[in-house]
């Protein structure tokens, strides 16, 4: 009985620490982030990540926060403009794409991504304003192009495929993500 | 082959995930390296996560002009000192003045300009 406790016990302290390890609470101190010189007396001025990320919104990737929800949330109020007095477009239609192969379709949230932009930064030089007006492909996105000029590089990553392709359609797999990777463990 | 020994269970979680555990820079760190060793000045490191906290990504990517393209962008220690580009806050009265030479010239020697921290896609820091 007490051997069996005792493998639970580390079986979960295994499974605690690869979840940990995937989830949250690893981001780098600067000075060893392979980027900041260790030797830099001014390190200790700057603050590290883990101290403003970890009380944010959790995510399982990018920089380990929800973003969106940080706002929607009211953990963050981000100026619109320097000094915070451009008010922001209210503007929350969603746009279903739906030629996406064997993947569920992408729902496209306005509103999601007002809160972080004003219309310009993607209208009109990056996305027509127009339905069926941009010949979006994974191939540009993964090339840095549309949604990927932001998405894999700032926003979260193109690992996260079930955020975007959320639209099942009849027997449909949902798509894949690290969050369901971690739902595994 | 058939892991009998359930006690090895944990360390070979562990083991497996060590690589994660190395240092790695976090997501969307900017260096901005095109100029600043080449005129005797250590790398720029700029951590989107710590402005995205403070400013909406169109105050600096629509009203200061920052090109969303790592090395896209023709910064230099005069134009900042001008007001633009980082200069616009960097001013000593809503962030540190230039004057604060290491906060941001803060990488180590030899970091080439891009992003850092992405997953599979190349992004928009190749060029």
């Amino acid at each position: 009985m007490l051997r069996l406790v005792a493998h639970g016990l580390l079986i979960l302290s295994g499974v605690g620490f690869a979840a940990t390890t995937l989830l949250a609470g690893n981001w780098n101190a600067l000075y060893n982030d392979n980027l900041h010189d260790p030797s830099n007396p001014s390190l200790r001025l700057l603050q590290d990540p883990a101290q403003a990320l970890s009380v944010l919104a959790p995510d399982p990737a990018g920089n380990k926060v929800d973003w969106v929800a940080a706002v929607r949330q009211g953990q963050i109020q981000p100026r619109t403009s320097i000094d915070g007095s451009r008010i922001p477009e209210q503007h929350d239609s969603e746009i279903i794409m739906k030629n996406t192969l064997s993947l569920p379709a992408v729902r496209f949230s306005h509103d999601a991504h007002n809160l972080w932009m004003s219309c310009e930064m993607c209208h009109d030089a990056i996305f027509k304003p127009e339905i069926d007006g941009n010949n979006i492909n994974m191939s540009k996105i993964l090339d840095g192009e549309y949604c990927g000029l932001c998405h894999g590089a700032v926003s979260f990553p193109l690992t996260e495929c079930n955020r975007c392709h959320n639209v099942l359609g009849e027997g449909q797999a949902p798509a894949s993500s690290s969050g369901a990777v971690v739902g595994a463990l | 082959m058939r892991l009998r020994n359930r006690k090895l269970w944990p360390l070979l979680l562990m083991v497996l995930l060590v690589p994660l555990a190395a240092a790695w820079a976090e997501y969307a760190d900017v260096i901005i390296n095109e100029k600043a060793e080449s005129e005797g000045m250590p790398p720029v490191i700029f951590p989107h996560w710590f402005h995205r906290i403070r400013f909406q990504c169109s105050v600096c990517h629509v009203d200061l002009g920052f090109k969303t393209k790592a090395g896209g962008n023709y910064i230099t220690m005069d134009k900042i000192s001008q007001g633009q580009y980082c200069g616009a806050c960097h001013n000593g009265e809503i962030a540190w003045s230039p004057e604060n030479c290491d906060l941001c010239h803060s990488g180590e020697r030899g970091l080439e300009t891009g992003i850092k921290g992405g997953h599979q896609t190349s992004g928009p820091g190749i060029y």
